[in-house]
């Protein structure tokens, strides 16, 4: 039948779109990855200065907030393994709290950029606060992204779009929200770390 | 019916096997922020630290992103992009080095 010819099977358009999610995934890697050459570049050129610059970043706020994301990518996991069960009661929870880490990492950022901002650092003060601020501002801005998507998917699983047969946009803002996750864990060390 | 991905059934992701991998992602924190206190000297720090970070982020793409439980090419498309970012990062630090002082 030429109408039905279009349509793809559910299983395809699963893989599919789990597999274009992969691929947007590698374009964040390599967004990423050009301020992660330019701080190689530039931590080579002057270790000295980005040793002392570094000592000015609070090694506790980045660490808490590394914990606070960590423990987001656990109840985004659970919220995708309960949207696999059709457990619309967990997912709403799980993504619930995965929201309110978001928030809290934001906010801990705020604090953070606040008080580079009172001690006169700014991002053109040196390359090194250059980085920090576009590399972690990069990266906020990916929470804030992230905060809508799971918000939508929060909505969406409220109205009972979902089921354990159709879950694919969670999977995905999973895989994204994971992806988030993973820069930071680069990130930390790179920037509050530098031994 | 059977659900989108028949092979997803096979690894049912408990709540306690991603537990464990939080556990250990915590650990693998803490490890990293303790041995950035030492001074190992050289390159060693950063070797130590990018270490660290690489198994971290190897553990969450393999379990809370089911790297572990995906087909070959999901995986290509996971691997290449990195491939990309190595010249990205080589080729910055080769050209840079390389120069000869006397063009500055």
């Amino acid at each position: 039948m030429s109408e039905t010819a279009h349509e793809l099977s559910p299983v395809t358009e699963y893989q599919s779109s789990k597999l274009g999610m992969w691929l947007f995934l590698g374009t964040e890697v390599l967004l990423f990855g050009g301020l992660f050459a330019a701080y190689a570049l530039f931590r080579a050129k002057f270790p000295v200065l980005f040793y002392e610059q570094h000592l000015k970043l609070d090694v506790t706020l980045g660490a808490v907030n590394t914990v606070v994301l960590i423990f987001s990518s656990l109840t985004m996991a659970l919220a995708v393994a309960a949207s696999k069960k059709g457990d619309t009661r967990k997912v709403l929870i799980f993504i619930g709290i995965t929201i309110l880490c978001a928030f809290v990492f934001g906010i801990n950022k705020y604090f953070e950029y606040g008080a580079k901002f009172s001690h006169h650092i700014y991002p053109d003060t040196n390359i090194f606060f250059a980085l920090y601020f576009l590399m972690t501002g990069l990266h906020m801005i990916h929470v804030f992204v992230g905060i809508v998507l799971l918000a939508v998917l929060f909505v969406l699983t409220k109205r009972g779009v979902f089921t354990s047969e159709y879950n694919t946009p969670i999977e995905l803002g999973g895989l994204y929200w994971h992806l988030v996750d993973l820069i930071w864990i680069y990130l930390f060390p790179l920037l509050y770390l530098i031994g | 019916m059977s659900s989108q991905n028949p092979e997803h059934e096979e690894h049912s992701h408990g709540t306690k096997s991603y537990v464990v991998v939080w556990v250990s992602l915590m650990f693998l924190t803490g490890l990293t922020v303790w041995s950035a206190q030492k001074n190992l000297g050289g390159y060693l720090n950063i070797t130590v630290a990018m270490f660290i970070a690489s198994v971290k982020a190897g553990i969450v793409a393999l379990y809370f992103m089911h790297l572990k439980f995906e087909d070959r090419l999901t995986w290509i498309y996971a691997i290449y992009p990195l491939f990309l970012l190595l010249l990205l990062i080589g080729a910055t630090l080769m050209e840079n080095f390389s120069r000869i002082p006397a063009v500055n």
